[in-house]
């Protein structure tokens, strides 16, 4: 195979990728890793490094959008991002330390964790009587709805700070977004409205990202002829998947895609007992 | 003290404005270069033949340190510019924290601006220290 087919074969799979965890709400990182890995035979640390970059991208094109309609949580998002940074860089330095086998199994795990996040119930209700903890850190906020601003308050701050700290970890050992994790900590235990823990959670994934994918950089795990097809086709199916999910429910497509997605893990996990990574 | 609190609101409404659009700028730039840098390298050496990734060799220090991929990037060296973009890119969030450690400064939230430089420190921390260690 030459450099041009490979490149352009992976270029239509990240497209794919960015598609399927955009419509998923997973994110494309998720994705293109299990394609770098299992399709291509890629080693699962370049596989992560491109990961990361797909993930800046994509939280970065997204939240743009989010943060001008006002829905994220700034603060909240700031004051996470202490824990998911930390992390991440933890994550990042285990990463170097945990064999490749080990890595695709957790991975395969986390990613079937995911998919069973996205089809579990949504936390809409907002909450009128916060902690001190949180009014102390100025969390509470509101969001606009077509019915006007709803104010919502926020509890348990240290259980959420704590598994945002988890996430951070999971982030940079994985090379996602984590953002199943994410929500969890913002919508069961925190209690935030869906709509605004989904946005806040991807406001705060460039971040989380960036910090261990600059470990990644100085360790050589970015691979230029691998980062430039999958950041550009990633980047471009999370956009075209945003412009679907405007037109059309994608109930039906999430749980098909779910399953899909629970056979790649498998996958990974099997592969990574039998040793193949 | 209501006039206060409109101000401020305001204030961050503008940050938050200012945030987005910078995050957008980073993310089109990083994309343009990768781009470009993607296409001058497939002109060179797309017809070689792809090289084994199913073994780990990291990339050398070319492509893996902030000299090394300006100097390469200054002799149009395709990879070097697609490690570029990608350096572009992971400043795009790190640029976002900085404007908003501005932005809670300029509105006197003291709190979160020490939170916000928490988060800047943890990043410079990831960016000095992950050096090879």
């Amino acid at each position: 195979m030459t450099i041009l087919t490979f490149t352009l074969i992976l270029l239509a799979g990240s497209y794919l990728a960015g598609l399927l965890g955009s419509l998923t709400g997973l994110g494309g990182g998720v994705i293109v890793i299990p394609l770098l890995t299992l399709v291509f035979q890629v080693d699962i640390r370049y596989a992560i490094g491109a990961a990361l970059l797909a993930s800046i991208a994509n939280s970065s094109g997204a939240a743009s959008a989010y943060v001008k309609e006002g829905i994220t949580n700034i603060r909240l998002g700031m004051f996470l991002e202490i824990a998911t940074t930390v992390g991440a860089v933890i994550g990042a330095l285990l990463a170097v330390y945990t064999p490749t086998n080990t890595i695709a199994i957790l991975f395969g795990a986390i990613l079937l964790f995911s998919a069973a996040m996205t089809l579990r119930k949504k936390n809409q209700v907002a909450l009128t009587e916060g902690s001190k903890t949180s009014a102390f850190l100025k969390l509470d906020g509101s969001y606009p709805t077509p019915a006007g601003p709803v104010s919502y308050k926020l509890k348990n701050v240290g259980a959420g700070f704590s598994i945002m700290t988890l996430a951070g970890i999971l982030s940079g050992l994985l090379g996602i977004g984590s953002g199943a994790l994410k929500v969890l900590a913002m919508d069961s235990a925190m209690h935030i409205p869906f709509k605004v823990s989904t946005t806040t959670s991807n406001f705060m994934i460039g971040v989380t990202a960036a910090a261990s994918a600059v470990v990644y950089l100085q360790r050589g795990y970015m691979d230029p002829a691998i980062a430039f097809p999958v950041v550009l086709g990633v980047l471009g199916g999370a956009f075209t998947g945003a412009k679907l999910l405007k037109r059309l429910d994608p109930k039906v497509l999430r749980y098909i895609f779910c399953a899909a997605i629970v056979f790649v893990a498998a996958e990974m996990i099997y592969n990574g007992f039998q040793h193949k990574f | 003290m209501d006039i206060k609190n409109k101000t401020n609101s305001l204030a961050d409404r503008d940050i938050e404005l200012l945030v987005g659009r910078l995050l957008r700028a980073g993310v089109i730039t990083a994309s343009c270069i990768v781009l470009i840098g993607g296409i001058v390298f497939l002109m060179r050496h797309g017809s070689a033949p792809m090289p084994s990734y199913h073994h780990f060799n990291g990339e050398n220090m070319d492509y893996t340190t902030f000299g090394g991929i300006i100097s390469n990037t200054w002799q149009l060296n395709p990879k070097g510019i697609i490690q570029f973009g990608v350096m572009v890119l992971i400043a795009t969030p790190v640029l976002r924290i900085a404007l908003s450690l501005f932005g809670f400064g300029l509105e006197k939230d003291w709190l979160y601006v020490a939170i916000t430089t928490i988060v800047l420190c943890v990043m410079l921390f990831s960016t000095i220290g992950g050096l090879k260690v």
